[in-house]
């Protein structure tokens, strides 16, 4: 990958003064879109409107939670039902870990990574015009809003003993069948459903774009490893998905016609659930992380002004990752009782994927080692993801153990290791893809000190908001409750502060999104020099509506 | 001596049965199981069979029935519950916890503890060492087969030193129950718990958390405390057969280091054996719906005179062996039973308390 742009014909600067680029009209140029620039860009506010929905979220809980006791969600669940009680309140709570779990995986993390920076970027960097099938890709992207709508609309629909879903967005039966009644549930599940049918489209699109258009010279092996990411989150989306779709239909006919697929009386068990949902689950969080890796990739190289070390191993090492990332689903589900053997096996099994995991964080410092580092914006972020990333991944290591897991499963332990990979590895990758490819897709410059600023104090607001999280997990405090014992007060009030810093520095970002639209500095072609070497930074800033209607030729 | 076990269901995973949805059966109702005669497991060759035991017949001979009464112990400040500020795990009070508690505190936190502050160190290093204007001219290098095949192969080795002792931990704590275990059926329901202890005839009761007007006068942790708390006997190993009435809650004790889901249509097994006299807390820990959080559980240990009093005191018999074996009459497999159980029933029948059982007799 390290030599694409030496022989890339810069035609992009041809196009990109001319106004005649067959732009069309406002209406259909967003709302019946087949740029895959454009839908990349909708993707990419759909996703931040949706992280702010969930944001907001989190932070209802983390106000809760700050003391022991009920405090708000009395207020809350009253704005949705005037007469809502204990029992409606308490119901609240599992509505927002719900839909706050939901809207975070499905609506924010997955569109911006995939929907966004993917269709963004994909095509550029391999020298292609567009998307294979432009018109399947507006197709996903309004299918995720239409989805995204309806899970938001479920909050408003009885589920049970309040209104909205509150099963978890793990929609485990029986609460998600006999567990809850009403329409909420199976708005939430059709959600997912919607969801995951346009994941599957977008999925198909990225493998025939990747495998069909790469420009002339452009092999496999010379791909950068962002697309190398797209490609292998494409195949675990494509494999992963449709059995979250079979188990969360037979959720659907279990809960309206009678099936018994997970209900014992009838003959099924809630346990296979479990298994189809973590056969899709545990391939998910990659998908999640994956194209974080390739934009964490992309972003060292080209701040230490290196080409990445080891290439083939860090595209092999992302390959691995996903293969063995679907035999290991069952470290989700260490308690409902399995045979001892199995406890071994998934264990093992787990364990292993911290090799290859291993093997990228070494080469990314090994890419920065010997090389020349400036420490703009994306850099930090791509700093902070390696060091967050790794004790994500390590408390990993240590849930991975069946005999550990024993006392930490469902307990805050988890939740603080899950959020240090996602709410910190696989968020910070993606601000650092968002400052690094920001200039290229708006053609202006953020503020470099309102970037750093928001790295630092978001940077510190998560590791109090998180690391505690840790303590109350050893402790025992269990996830998924609204209200503690006095004992667990201590952690949890320092994470609410934690929260509070976070949201600071979040104030900087969208200040910074404003500074730049208003008065932001022209973007160069390609603002961060000889590192980076991928064809998008030969296009100008923005790149034309249509690049590459001559392709360029790798070397 | 610890040991833990699905019953029922052959196989924990049931992919075979998912082509037909239907194709498996129901869970052996668990309350089939309680008749003494049906601990069929062999006995393990543990060596420590005896080792932390008081021995049962001199202690019953020594105490006359329905001399002790049963008085609700305080729980220790520290033990068996959460400490505000607490960084560490609680205390562990049984054999498998204090293995698994000193894998993880000697192995596990320090390998992780010396990966993370490894990388850190790298990367503050790069950052010193390598910034633009300590280093204006980058390398060109991309390889180097050696640290490749070293960063590689390290992992590997960190991995199976952590395997070995890992593979062990489980082995413990899946070794077959004693033949004498003591047998506990918890049946987790929204949102509360049922115990029952088939063998000596105590039928099931209710644990269902206190007010908090309620903890503060009993002296204990709100949100922890129960009214009736699940009792047994001190260094006598206890198997739980655990199902869920309704949907599926997860039976949790962190000073026991156990945790078991209770999913309807299941039984499964699990056992502790506590090593010293106290109440230990624990809560629910799988989401069951609005009362999620307010469903805890708590487990007194007491000698094993103490406990064989409070089996008295609830109606049954401690010694089930002395008994004839007609005592433990056959569960009928009945219907759910309503929260009204009364604790204060007498020596009935265990009820066949599983909602498992109901399919049981449906077909
Ligand atoms: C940065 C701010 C965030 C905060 C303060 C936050 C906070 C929380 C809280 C309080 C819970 C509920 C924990 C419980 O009671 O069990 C939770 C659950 C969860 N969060 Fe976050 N979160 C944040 C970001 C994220 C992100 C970025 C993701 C994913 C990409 C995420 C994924 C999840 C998931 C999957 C759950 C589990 C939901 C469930 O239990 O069903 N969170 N979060
Ligand atoms: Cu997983
Ligand atoms: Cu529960």
């Amino acid at each position: 990958m390290t030599d694409i742009a030496a022989t890339a014909p810069a035609h992009g600067h041809d196009h990109a003064h001319d106004d005649h680029d067959h732009k069309p009209g406002f209406f259909v140029r967003w709302f019946m879109s087949t740029n895959h620039k454009d839908i990349g860009t909708l993707y990419l506010i759909f996703a931040i409107i949706a992280g702010i929905v969930g944001g907001v979220m989190s932070g209802m809980m983390r106000l809760e939670l700050a003391e022991p006791g009920i405090q708000y969600l009395h207020g809350w669940a009253q704005f949705f039902d005037p007469a809502a009680g204990d029992t409606q309140a308490k119901h609240f709570w599992n509505v927002l870990i719900t839909a706050h779990g939901l809207i975070m995986i499905f609506f924010m993390v997955m569109p911006a990574m995939i929907g966004g920076f993917g269709n963004w970027f994909v095509p550029l960097m391999i020298g292609a015009p567009d998307m294979a099938f432009p018109r399947m890709n507006n197709i996903s992207y309004w299918l995720t809003t239409v989805a995204f709508v309806m899970l938001v609309a479920s909050m408003f629909f009885p589920g049970g003993s309040g209104l909205g879903a509150g099963t978890g967005w793990t929609l485990y039966a029986p609460l998600s069948t006999s567990g809850s009644v009403g329409p909420a549930v199976d708005m939430a599940i059709f959600s997912v459903h919607l969801a995951g049918a346009a994941s599957i489209l977008g999925a198909i699109n990225f493998i025939t774009t990747i495998f069909n258009m790469r420009a002339p010279g452009m092999t496999l092996h010379k791909m950068p490893l962002f697309v190398w990411s797209v490609l292998v989150t494409a195949f675990l989306l494509l494999l992963a998905l449709p059995v979250l779709a079979a188990a969360i239909t037979m959720l659907l006919t279990d809960r309206n016609f009678g099936t018994t697929f997970y209900d014992a009386t009838g003959g099924g068990d809630p346990v296979l659930y479990q298994h189809l949902f973590w056969f899709f689950g545990h391939p998910e969080v990659y998908i999640m992380i994956l194209p974080g890796f390739g934009i964490v990739s992309q972003v060292i190289s080209t701040f230490s002004r290196k080409p990445v070390f080891g290439y083939l191993g860090m595209a092999y090492a992302m390959v691995a990752i996903g293969v063995v990332g679907f035999i290991v689903w069952a470290h989700h589900m260490f308690t409902v009782g399995m045979s001892v053997n199995l406890k071994m096996y998934f264990t093992a099994a787990t364990m292993v994927i911290a090799v290859p995991t291993g093997i990228k964080i070494f080469s990314w410092i090994a890419t920065m080692w010997g090389g020349s580092l400036s420490f703009k914006t994306p850099m930090v972020w791509a700093l902070g993801f390696i060091f967050m990333f790794t004790v994500g991944g390590v408390t990993g290591v240590v849930l991975a153990n069946g005999g550990v897991d024993t006392n930490l499963h469902d307990t805050y332990y988890v939740v603080a290791h899950f959020h240090y990979v996602l709410s910190l590895g696989a968020v910070f990758s993606l601000f650092s893809g968002f400052y690094y490819w920001f200039p290229k897709m708006s053609g202006r410059m953020y503020s470099e000190v309102l970037g750093q600023l928001h790295f630092w104090i978001f940077f510190i607001g998560v590791n109090i908001l998180f690391f505690p999280q840790h303590f109350l997990g050893q402790q025992g405090m269990p996830r998924r409750y609204p209200d503690y014992a006095e004992a667990f007060t201590y952690w949890h009030h320092i994470s609410s502060i934690g929260y509070a810093i976070m949201a600071v520095g979040m104030f900087f970002f969208f200040l910074n999104l404003v500074y730049a639209f208003v008065a932001g500095k022209k973007a160069a072609d390609n603002p961060w020099g000889e590192g980076a070497t991928t064809l998008e930074w030969t296009l100008s800033s923005p790149p034309p509506f249509h690049q590459f209607n001559e392709l360029p030729r790798i070397a | 001596m610890k040991s833990l076990k699905t019953l029922g269901i052959a196989a924990a995973l049931s992919l075979g049965a998912m082509g037909a949805g239907h194709a498996q059966a129901p869970a052996a109702a668990p309350a089939a199981a309680p008749a003494a005669t049906t601990m069929a497991t062999p006995a393990p060759a543990a060596p420590d069979a005896a080792a932390t035991m008081p021995a049962p017949a001199t202690t019953t001979a020594a105490v006359p029935a329905g001399d002790a009464t049963y008085v609700p112990m305080k729980p220790t400040p520290g033990v068996g519950q959460p400490v505000d500020g607490g960084i560490n795990f609680q205390p562990q009070v049984s054999p498998v916890g204090e293995t698994a508690y000193t894998f993880n505190h000697y192995i596990l936190l320090p390998v992780i503890t010396v990966i993370s502050l490894l990388v850190l160190g790298l990367l503050l290093w790069v950052v010193v060492r390598y910034r633009a204007a300590a280093n204006p001219v980058p390398s060109k290098t991309t390889h180097n087969t050696f640290i490749e095949v070293i960063w590689t192969a390290i992992p590997v080795l960190i991995l199976a030193v952590i395997a070995v002792p890992s593979i062990r931990l489980l082995a413990q704590q899946y070794e077959p129950p004693k033949k004498d275990a003591l047998t506990i059926k918890v049946t987790g329901y929204q949102w509360y718990w049922g115990y029952a202890y088939p063998d000596q005839g105590i039928g099931e009761y209710v644990s269902k958390m206190l007010t908090e007007d309620q903890a503060e006068t009993a002296g204990e942790p709100y949100h922890l405390a129960v009214d009736n708390r699940m009792v047994v006997p001190v260094g006598k190993q206890v198997k739980l057969i655990i199902t869920g009435a309704d949907v599926i809650h997860s039976f949790a004790v962190p000073a026991l280091w156990t945790k078991m889901d209770a999913v309807p249509g299941r039984a499964n097994e699990t056992t502790f054996t506590v090593d010293k006299p106290g109440v230990y807390y624990g809560q629910c820990s799988e989401l069951c719906g609005v009362d999620h959080g307010y469903m805890p559980i708590a487990v007194e240990a007491l000698p094993m005179d103490k406990w064989k009093a409070w089996v008295r005191s609830k109606g049954g018999n401690p010694d089930p062996q002395a008994a004839a074996p007609a005592a433990a009459a056959p569960a009928p497999a009945g219907p759910v039973p309503a929260a009204t159980v009364t604790p204060a029933a007498t020596t009935e029948p265990a009820p066949a308390a599983a909602p498992a059982a109901a399919p049981a007799a449906k077909n």
